[in-house]
């Protein structure tokens, strides 16, 4: 086998990085955006990068996934978590959406620099 | 080994994922953030496919680029007069700063951690066989109790999203 072939091949390493970047975007997208709706986006792309690294952990990691002697982790372990996650995004999504409605149907924005109510 | 194929769909998807949620964070416009959004969702989703998530990858797709993003251009629509531009609040700086400093470690993190991965023989040796089957199998055993609340999870969400958002007749 080649050295410079196995150089190549896509590692762990590799989808953290991409992982890294998304979660960064996302917090850079939910700390700095006005709409309320926009700060969710940067919510959901945050959870997203934290499914690629649960994934990337489960395909790569030697004490995830694959279940062994001496390794008692049940088989895809990340997968049934990024499971759940996909489940607690929806239920957030909602929630979160039917709270920016009613924000708005009482102050008439979702302008989260307007929105200060409680500012002492 | 890879196949070159693969690893050039890699270089492709991490691409088209990073400059879509780059998108997310420079267009002007409210809706057309969502759709960048959505192209992210897709692109991760390709992702997960290189990582030979089968079902998770259709469940992104599903959830992530189909239900989510109805839900949000629900919300832009049912807020009319709000503004419907992407800008950035009084704390942009900050933020922007944190976000680039959070990326910043977790690059640095997954570069200089020697991670306990699996050798690239046993990698490779492993016939796929696809993940539903097993995936089903947890669920309903040793993760059936989680599985159960999540169940009760979205239902609560779900009637009080519908509860929040109901017009009172009186």
């Amino acid at each position: 086998m080649p050295s410079s072939a196995q150089d190549l091949a896509l590692t762990l390493p590799h989808y953290l990085v991409v992982s890294g970047m998304i979660f960064g975007i996302g917090i850079a997208v939910a700390l700095s955006k006005r709409n309320a709706i926009a700060v969710l986006m940067g919510i959901e792309l945050m959870l997203n990068a934290v499914n690629l690294a649960f994934l990337a952990f489960s395909r790569f990691g030697s004490s995830f996934g694959i279940a062994s002697e001496g390794n008692p982790a049940a088989p895809l372990a990340g997968h049934v978590f990024v499971v759940f996650i996909l489940t607690v995004a929806a239920a957030e999504a909602a929630v979160a959406l039917a709270m920016a409605v009613l924000v708005y149907r009482r102050r008439e924005t979702v302008d989260l620099d307007r929105i200060n109510l409680m500012r002492w | 080994m890879d196949s070159i194929g693969v690893i050039i769909g890699f270089y492709a998807l991490a691409g088209l994922t990073v400059g879509a949620a780059l998108l997310v964070f420079l267009v002007r416009n409210l809706l057309h953030a969502v759709l960048a959004l959505v192209l992210a969702f897709l692109g991760m989703s390709g992702l997960f496919i290189t990582l030979s998530a089968d079902f998770i990858a259709m469940a992104q797709i599903l959830i992530y680029a189909g239900a989510i993003p109805v839900l949000l251009v629900f919300a832009v629509m049912l807020t009319p007069h709000a503004s419907r531009d992407n800008a950035n609040s009084l704390f942009a700086p900050g933020g922007l700063l944190i976000g680039l400093g959070f990326a910043a470690l977790f690059v640095f993190v997954a570069m200089a951690t020697v991670w306990p991965v699996l050798d690239v023989e046993t990698l490779h040796v492993q016939s796929f066989a696809g993940t539903v089957r097993t995936i089903g199998a947890a669920l309903l055993g040793d993760y059936l109790l989680a599985f159960e609340l999540a169940s009760v999870l979205l239902l609560a969400a779900f009637v009080g999203a519908v509860a929040l958002v109901r017009e009172d007749e009186a």
